[in-house]
């Protein structure tokens, strides 16, 4: 088909980005961006979206989709690939349950109207890897977030408070692994879990390196300030899963109290459902969301995302291996562990979430509730795939935010323990079609620093979704059903200015682009030379010159330059 | 001298120095540098003998592809990810079997992970951290010559900086070469490894075993190796064929796996496998991405099914169930049994190496490639998964694999009508 001319007509348009909530408007597209209607000349094609919404394509900020975490998955489970979504033709085959192959993982997100993932953490020693699945995706644009908060040589310089060796380390790093920020998970936990422990407080310290978490992450976010990345420190919190681990949560919000960036949130945590719990076991775990919301609420420098698990099949994957490890012996589950040489670690389990399970359902509200209480402007809808399940599922999500009722009912089938460990069932609160429009698209592509995703002013990218809903008219609160399954199946996504899908189905394969972050000119490494002439001459077990990913090794990557 | 990465076994050494006017090299181990040494060469493509050119040889293989009801497409544990990916993508288009060594050779590692998962770690974590290590059925001094130094022996790391730290255990049915670098050797009967597994686990947990000896192991050495493994700080079990290949197989695997999980609830410890060609992991990780499945794939219905007991390259050609063949970087006429050899001759068989062997001799078509880490580059996984980029170093007529195999692909899709 190729690229070509788009005159979108008469769609209804949300925007929040640009301030346009439900305007009937025109939306033009040249060769894969946004245009002013003066710019088109010559052939046009017109879609008629009379009626329909017209938003940007959807941006996951935060999936497990590429690299051996995933991979290793795939391995252990086959039970997830029998699902056949697409046999092969002139198309790929398209595999999988929850899991998902790579060809599946782009057409799936493409069939939603989403067009943009990360992959949100990668071992840096093993991001070739990660690169060579992110290149196998196709339709969407991707980037990876190479891991750093177990690192030795993160370890030395939060030890040294050395922040110009933390910044060349950073920029390095992301250079060598096509990166694009900084990833931090269960900082210090991972290094304590190399001799069977884990961290318990932020000030619990790291034997042999003399670091806490606390000094960790506040190290990280310094230098990532210093050399203002596009994009935040993104953070796994210590403690996850725990009972009672929302105070640890809240005590590292406030970590970062005394740092402001215009831009953008200096403190991005994720999947915090995960790390909202009250209790002091499982026997009496509870909601630990309202606090947090209010925290992230008052705070003008935090965003979160949601990491809301979804009833049905699940795959943990996570940095967080020891966390992993428990699960194991908590389910008896079959169990994979990667523990990664100087850098990190990681883990993954099968898992189920269960309706009438209190444990399950406490979990399930707590995401819902965070996504409820929290401003739509400060929280991202996310199942952080494929721990909480299925990203195929966020429509799903979006229609429970914006209906009472149809949690009402949800709510219905699930264990009652909810209506004692949680605030969901009195939480009357909905969001707007155009909240959860936002926590989808522009908001998530601000925290990531997307300049061109999100939304469709003169200039973006030309990744837009066509939805049958017209939000002029229809009520997502009592009308639900419609409302999931319009954002469920887009009669339109456009990447980069082609269709791909129609009608709910995949028409033609694209291939999008891999973003990465340079910052070298802002550092000089030659602080850190020595180091890593020392680490890789005699830790690692590769040299230094094989360490890392060259652009010509992509399909087709685009740097960012910063600073 | 050049800096390359070695591409012979699993190990992939990439501080490996190569002189491309001598063809000599520096560092290599005697594998490694067999590899590396100027040998014999498939000098053309050739149909039944007869040289072609590439265009030729290729369309004739596309006949031959395009024409068979179920195609076993075989090999691929030395050549590079970037091949491996189209040779995946043509065995979906044609509806053919996808399968590569393992099947032969760790293969049952896949099967215990199903089972039971794979605790694990990078060779990086033996070096910097075992303190206990144990050969099991694997046999690095012959195998992967330099596997003891650069990760797993005298390897000298941040936590364990000295070979007097570390100390090394062989378990093997017979005293090997790598039994003479260990502390400790443990003779055991052939075939009792699930047996001896089993009672170690008993001794962690205290449990009483009544009887005098386990697989021609006294209890009270089997004690002693239990405490042993109970008190380090971080273990680690390197098997090799020695478990995956003798009675048991995948069971042998998934009972050490047990085992390791339980060592976990004490101390740490990791198991993994000591793979033996140099992208046998890519051959496996690769059609895991791409379909779902590490081996033995059939896609003659359009999508992939994963049955070893079916779609392995044994078991399928002892069925007669394929029509045709392109062997990939493998030589399958020398190591698979006999009768399933003998179903490969009477098939039409492409072969892709850069060397003739055995398989050369069968193959109606026959494609030299360029030598993959000297004259073709790409990303190969070391036996741990630690990716590395394999280089080209030395020009060359030949075509690389991925180059054959892509050109490949581009005629299968236009005579299948999907472009």
């Amino acid at each position: 088909m190729g690229i070509m001319n788009l005159h979108i007509k008469n769609g209804i348009v949300i925007d929040t980005k640009n301030g346009i909530k439900a305007e009937k408007m025109d939306i033009f597209v040249k060769g894969g961006k946004i245009v002013q209607e003066s710019e088109i000349e010559g052939d046009v094609k017109v879609i008629d979206a009379s009626n329909k919404l017209v938003v940007a394509g959807g941006v996951d900020m935060h999936a497990h989709i590429a690299g051996s975490k995933i991979n290793s998955g795939r391995t252990m489970r086959p039970e997830e690939m029998r699902i056949v979504r697409q046999t092969a033709g002139k198309l790929r085959t398209s595999m999988g349950r929850v899991l998902l192959t790579s060809p599946a993982i782009g057409y799936e997100y493409a069939k939603m109207g989403y067009t943009t993932s990360f992959e949100a953490a990668s071992p840096p020693i093993g991001s070739l890897h990660t690169h060579e699945e992110l290149d196998s995706i196709p339709v969407i644009d991707k980037a990876m977030l190479p891991v750093f908060g177990n690192w030795h040589l993160v370890f030395k310089y939060t030890a040294e408070k050395d922040t110009e060796k933390m910044k060349a380390l950073i920029a390095w790093a992301i250079e060598r692994t096509k990166g694009f920020g900084v990833k931090v998970v269960n900082p210090g936990g991972v290094e304590k879990w190399m001799y069977g422990g884990n961290v318990t407080s932020l000030d619990d310290p790291v034997e042999y390196f003399n670091v806490t978490p606390r000094e960790i992450i506040t190290e990280l976010v310094k230098a990532t300030e210093g050399l203002n990345l596009p994009h935040s420190v993104h953070l796994h919190c210590n403690r996850l899963g725990v009972p009672g681990n929302y105070e640890t949560t809240i005590e590292t919000m406030k970590l970062v109290s005394g740092f402001k960036n215009d831009e953008r949130q200096v403190l991005h945590v994720t999947h915090v459902q995960f790390n909202s719990y009250s209790g002091s076991s499982w026997r009496d775990v509870g909601s630990g969301a309202d606090e947090i919301a209010k925290f992230v609420n008052k705070a003008d420098n935090i965003t979160i995302d949601m990491g809301q698990p979804v009833f049905g099949h699940a795959t943990a994957m996570t940095g967080d291996a020891p966390f992993q490890f428990n699960l194991h012996k908590l389910l008896g589950a079959k169990w994979i562990n990667k523990d990664v040489e100087l850098e990190t670690g990681a883990g993954i389990i099968p898992l189920v979430y269960l309706p009438k399970n209190p444990v399950h359902a406490v979990q399930w509200a707590i995401g819902l509730e965070l996504g409820l209480l929290t401003d739509s402007d400060k929280v991202v809808i996310s199942t952080d795939f494929p721990n909480g399940g299925p990203y195929t599922k966020y429509p799903y999500i979006m229609a429970m935010l914006m209906s009472a009722k149809m949690r009402e009912k949800e709510i219905a089938n699930a264990s009652p323990y909810i209506q004692k460990a949680t605030n969901l069932p009195s939480i009357d609160a909905e969001k707007t079609l155009e909240e959860t429009i936002h926590m989808t698209r522009a908001l998530p592509a601000r925290i990531l620093g997307l300049q061109t995703k999100g939304h469709l002013g003169v200039g973006g990218d030309a990744d837009i979704a066509i939805y049958d809903l017209n939000p002029l008219e229809v009520d997502p609160s009592t009308e639900y059903e419609v409302v999931e399954k319009a954002l469920s199946t887009p009669i339109y996504t456009i990447k980069g200015g082609e269709i791909v899908v129609k009608d709910g189905e995949l028409v033609q394969e694209v291939w999008g682009r891999t973003y990465w972050i340079d910052a070298m000119s802002q550092v000089s490494t030659e602080v850190i030379e020595e180091d890593l002439d020392d680490y890789f001459t005699h830790y690692y077990t590769i040299q230094r010159y094989n360490y890392g990913v060259e652009e010509a090794w992509l399909r087709a990557p685009e740097k960012i330059v910063v600073g | 001298m050049e800096n390359v990465v070695c591409t012979f076994c699993g190990s992939v050494c990439d501080d490996v120095q190569f002189d491309t006017q001598q063809y000599k090299g520096k560092k290599f181990c005697a594998l490694g540098m067999s590899k590396f040494s100027a040998k014999e060469r498939i000098k053309s493509p050739m149909i039944d003998g007869k040289a072609v050119s590439y265009e030729e040889a290729i369309d004739a293989a596309v006949d031959i592809l395009v024409n068979s009801k179920k195609p076993l497409l075989y090999g691929w544990a030395s050549t590079v990810n970037e091949a491996i990916r189209v040779g995946v993508i043509l065995t979906e288009k044609l509806g053919g079997i996808y399968d590569q060594c393992s099947s032969v050779c760790h293969g049952p590692g896949v099967l215990s992970t199903i089972e039971e998962g794979l605790p694990g770690g990078t060779l990086g974590q033996v070096k910097n951290r075992a303190d206990v290590v144990v050969f099991w059925g694997s046999n690095p001094m012959e195998a992967h010559p330099r596997h003891p130094t650069r990760y797993s022996v005298t390897a000298k790391g941040f936590f364990v900086k000295d070979r007097k730290e570390r100390k090394v255990i062989v378990v093997d049915v017979r005293k090997t070469k790598s039994a003479r670098l260990a502390d400790e050797f443990i003779q055991i009967k052939p075939g009792y490894d699930y047996a001896i597994f089993s009672a170690l686990r008993m001794l962690v947990k205290g449990e009483e075993i009544e009887a005098e000896e386990v697989g021609g192991v006294s209890v009270s050495k089997l004690a002693e190796l239990a405490e042993t493994m109970k008190n380090a700080k971080y273990g680690a079990i390197l098997y090799g064929l020695g478990i995956t290949q003798s009675r048991g197989r995948d069971r042998n695997i998934e009972n050490a796996v047990k085992l390791i999980q339980l060592l976990n609830r004490y101390t740490r410890w990791i198991i993994w496998p000591m793979r033996g060609h140099y992208n046998v992991v890519g051959a496996g990780e690769v059609p895991a991405w791409e379909v779902g499945y590490q081996y033995a794939i059939d896609f003659s219905r359009g999508y992939p099914r994963f049955s070893p007991a079916e779609f392995a390259v044994s078991e399928a050609l002892l069925r007669r169930d394929c029509d045709a063949a392109l062997i990939v970087a493998s030589d399958p006429v020398a190591h698979l049994p006999k009768k399933a050899v003998e179903h490969l001759k009477s098939i039409p068989v492409i072969q892709i190496d850069p060397f003739p062997n055995m398989t050369t001799l069968i193959s109606k078509v026959v494609i030299p490639a360029a030598i993959t880490g000297i004259e073709a580059e790409g990303t190969a996984y070391r036996m741990d998964g630690i990716p590395l980029r394999v280089k080209k170093v030395v020009d060359s007529e030949y075509w690389s694999d991925e180059k054959i195999l892509h050109e490949m692909l581009k005629r299968v899709e236009v005579r299948m009508g999907f472009s």
